[in-house]
């Protein structure tokens, strides 16, 4: 398969991990931003080729881990409601809220669909135009635009019966709380090639200057990743900061133009709340107030749910970094994919359930 | 009166005036009029054998001295009709494929329709035409049967169940607790088609691919490894539902060794490899429906696998991996850049991915 296979090859791979092992002098931490990163170092078993002194933190950029309990809930209780049909993306299905997920609800009745795309929600909102249909739309910059145009397209064609429960999030607010953070350690970033397939890289050039950090926009196959980290460990060596780019293939510096222009039609800037993180400011999207009538919280009473996560769930310290999975004591035993504690557990980009898909017990 | 061939089947035109019953209606299950019709002219017309011919309670069979297996199956594939099949040749596929793999060849099938009032009649006949097409392809019949209509949405459309009955040739010995360290892990195709071929035209998942399933019934192909391998195979396996992860943890468990799986080896077509890497699935945990596993002794599995590679289902058969005394009870796989990982059982279901 194209564009796959050449970035699988054993031989390169081995290269690459040599290549690395010349370079590195002294400890040094990295942080992969994206939870699809994550997957693929660990189901490739990349982190046991890398030589001891090199530290990778695993970073927040799994949507389905950081998207708030209270829009978990939120989600729940739309499901609930017999009139709607509630549309998601299928990985979201078995995120634990407060005390259900929407798998659960799914089984008690509710009109739950799984979708590929939000654009297949709005043609579900044109087959029923008798019901709600509720989309969840969930995400980073990666997902944006295509929910963008699901309310661009609901709004063109005057469907009534369309809205979108919004929860997006954006990396470089995160990357700043990161490294704004008093016991940050992370020294260097692998910036999610997906995400600047869409933004571009500009916005990283100055968070790269003002904290003194290289970035380097990586890609996801196996070589992609140890390409970046080779790219970073030699600018930490070096002493160099800025923004370099391995994933030239996808991502230019200034992205997608049309994506980005129709992302600022439809969304705005606002503060979100992160799970296991907390409130960052300017991290996520709403729809502008010219596409209020798609929006799923002013539609419907969803307010006033109370979100409870679990005492034990570690998610906050795993999603900044500070723990790993294995350093949970819940971690594959009261946590496990069948029951999972917190969002980082459920499939399939969450760094608990990498570790616990792929045999890292320990 | 003579079996049908399954071309025959194929060119049946339904025997029910569509202008009549367009649909079916909970009178075709209540016993009556209606339901006598539905079972002697679409039913028992076009499974016609011997045995169905006397519309009694039951089948009586002769059967031969020996062992019998006996495998039961239901059926409730959502949508009825998808590429390379649907509900009536899968329901027969199942249950004769999972007799197969206890080593038996399929002597009689017992189907039962629950119907959900409203099916359009064509539909169940197109059904009931393919269902018969594939058992006398199979060289099985289908010799009992029930109908049974429940109200408009209690049912997707049609459930079915099949029930076989085969017989295991003396000498042969399949257990899934028999595999042994040393042993090797044989497949007789390409992995994953049956799933994706569903989920690409699932409401919702829909995308455009040529794919087809691959349900068939491995029977004769299962028949020919056995008269290659003898009592050196061990284990057959059909890794259907959560896959060939699923089948092959089941093995390690059940013989308490540990299974290593060469990535590099399993056969996988480019367009299933591609939509996997889309949808975010893993092939290993995508069902399959005309594959089977076969852990053979080292001595014999070059001989099982050109037995597999001689059968028309088997052409891409292939080893993938061997059997261990490390881990026992645990599958893991050499990925194709070098590094290992443990291949799990399936949590839940496979969820596509966000992106």
């Amino acid at each position: 398969m194209r564009y796959v296979d050449e970035y699988r090859q054993a031989a390169d791979v081995r290269k690459f991990a040599a290549a690395i092992r010349a370079r590195v002098t002294r400890p040094w931490t990295l942080m992969e931003i994206c939870g699809g990163q994550t997957h693929t170092l660990i189901k490739f078993g990349l982190d046991r080729l890398l030589p001891e002194p090199l530290t990778l933190v695993h970073g927040p950029g799994c949507p389905v881990c950081v998207t708030p309990l209270e829009q978990i809930d939120r989600a729940i209780a739309l499901a609930r409601r017999p009139e709607v049909i509630f549309a998601s993306f299928g990985d979201m299905l078995r995120v634990p809220g407060s005390d259900t997920d929407l798998l659960s609800v799914k089984a008690q009745g509710g009109d739950v669909r799984i979708v590929y795309s939000p654009l297949d929600a709005v043609k579900l909102a044109q087959r029923h135009p008798d019901r709600p249909v509720v989309f969840f739309a969930v995400g980073f910059e990666t997902t944006a635009p295509a929910n963008a145009m699901a309310a661009w397209q609901a709004k063109q064609l005057g469907l009534e019966n369309f809205s979108l429960l919004v929860s997006h999030v954006l990396v470089p607010p995160a990357m700043q709380a990161l490294l704004g953070a008093p016991d940050n350690r992370v020294q260097a970033f692998l910036a999610a090639g997906h995400v600047c397939a869409v933004m571009g890289y500009r916005e990283y050039e100055p968070i790269a200057a003002r904290h003194r950090v290289p970035i380097v926009v990586t890609g996801f196959e196996p070589l992609d990743l140890l390409h970046g980290i080779y790219l970073a460990v030699t600018a930490l060596e070096e002493g160099r900061v800025g923004v370099e780019n391995q994933y030239a293939r996808a991502v230019s510096r200034e992205g997608n133009l049309p994506a980005q222009k129709l992302l600022g039609e439809v969304f705005e800037v606002c503060d979100r709340a992160w799970r296991g993180i907390g409130v960052i400011p300017g991290s996520g999207w709403r729809l502008r107030p010219e596409f209020a009538h798609y929006d799923a919280e002013r539609r419907f009473d969803v307010g006033g749910v109370s979100a409870q996560e679990s005492p034990l769930c570690i998610a906050g310290a795993i999603l900044t970094g500070h723990k790993r999975p294995h350093d949970c004591s819940a971690f594959g035993t009261r946590c496990t994919p069948e029951h999972p504690l917190g969002a980082p557990m459920v499939s399939s980009e969450g760094a608990c359930a990498a570790y616990y898909q792929y045999g890292r017990q320990g | 009166m003579s079996e049908p061939t399954a071309a025959g089947i194929l060119g049946m035109t339904c025997p029910i005036p569509i202008s009549d019953y367009p649909h079916v209606q909970l009178a075709h299950g209540g016993g009556g009029r209606l339901t006598h019709m539905l079972i002697e002219k679409l039913f028992a017309a076009t499974f016609a054998n011997p045995a169905l011919a006397e519309l009694h309670d039951g089948a009586v069979l002769e059967v031969p001295a020996g062992r019998l297996a006996i495998s039961t199956d239901s059926f409730v594939v959502s949508p009825l009709f998808f590429p390379g099949g649907d509900i009536g040749s899968l329901a027969v596929h199942g249950t004769v494929n999972d007799l197969a793999m206890c080593g038996a060849r399929p002597l009689a099938l017992t189907a039962g329709f629950i119907i959900e009032e409203g099916l359009a009649m064509d539909d169940l006949w197109k059904i009931v035409r393919s269902l018969a097409a594939a058992a006398a392809a199979a060289g099985v019949a289908v010799v009992t049967g029930d109908t049974k209509v429940v109200d408009r949405g209690k049912g997707d459309g049609v459930f079915i169940n099949t029930t076989g009955i085969g017989l295991v040739p003396a000498g042969v010995s399949i257990r899934p607790s028999a595999a042994r360290p040393g042993d090797l892990v044989l497949i007789n195709g390409r992995i994953a088609e049956h799933g994706i071929a569903i989920m690409s035209v699932r409401e919702g998942l829909a995308f455009e691919t040529a794919l087809t399933s691959d349900s068939a019934a491995l029977h004769e192909l299962v028949a020919r490894v056995l008269e290659a391998g003898g009592a050196d195979v061990h284990v057959l396996r059909d890794p259907t539902r959560g896959g060939v992860s699923s089948a092959l943890n089941e093995i390690a468990t059940a013989s308490r060794a540990g299974i290593r799986l060469d990535e590099a080896a399993i056969p996988i077509g480019e367009a299933v490899r591609g939509a996997c890497e889309i949808l975010g699935l893993d092939p290993l945990y995508v069902a399959n429906e005309g594959k089977g596993l076969a852990i053979v002794a080292r001595p014999a599995a070059e001989r099982a696998l050109a037995a597999m590679r001689a059968h028309p289902l088997g052409r891409d058969a292939a080893i993938i991996g061997e059997v261990v005394a490390d881990h026992p009870g645990k599958v893991f796989l050499k990925s194709r850049v070098g590094g290992v990982r443990v291949v799990d059982m399936l949590s839940g279901e496979q969820l596509p991915r966000i992106c």
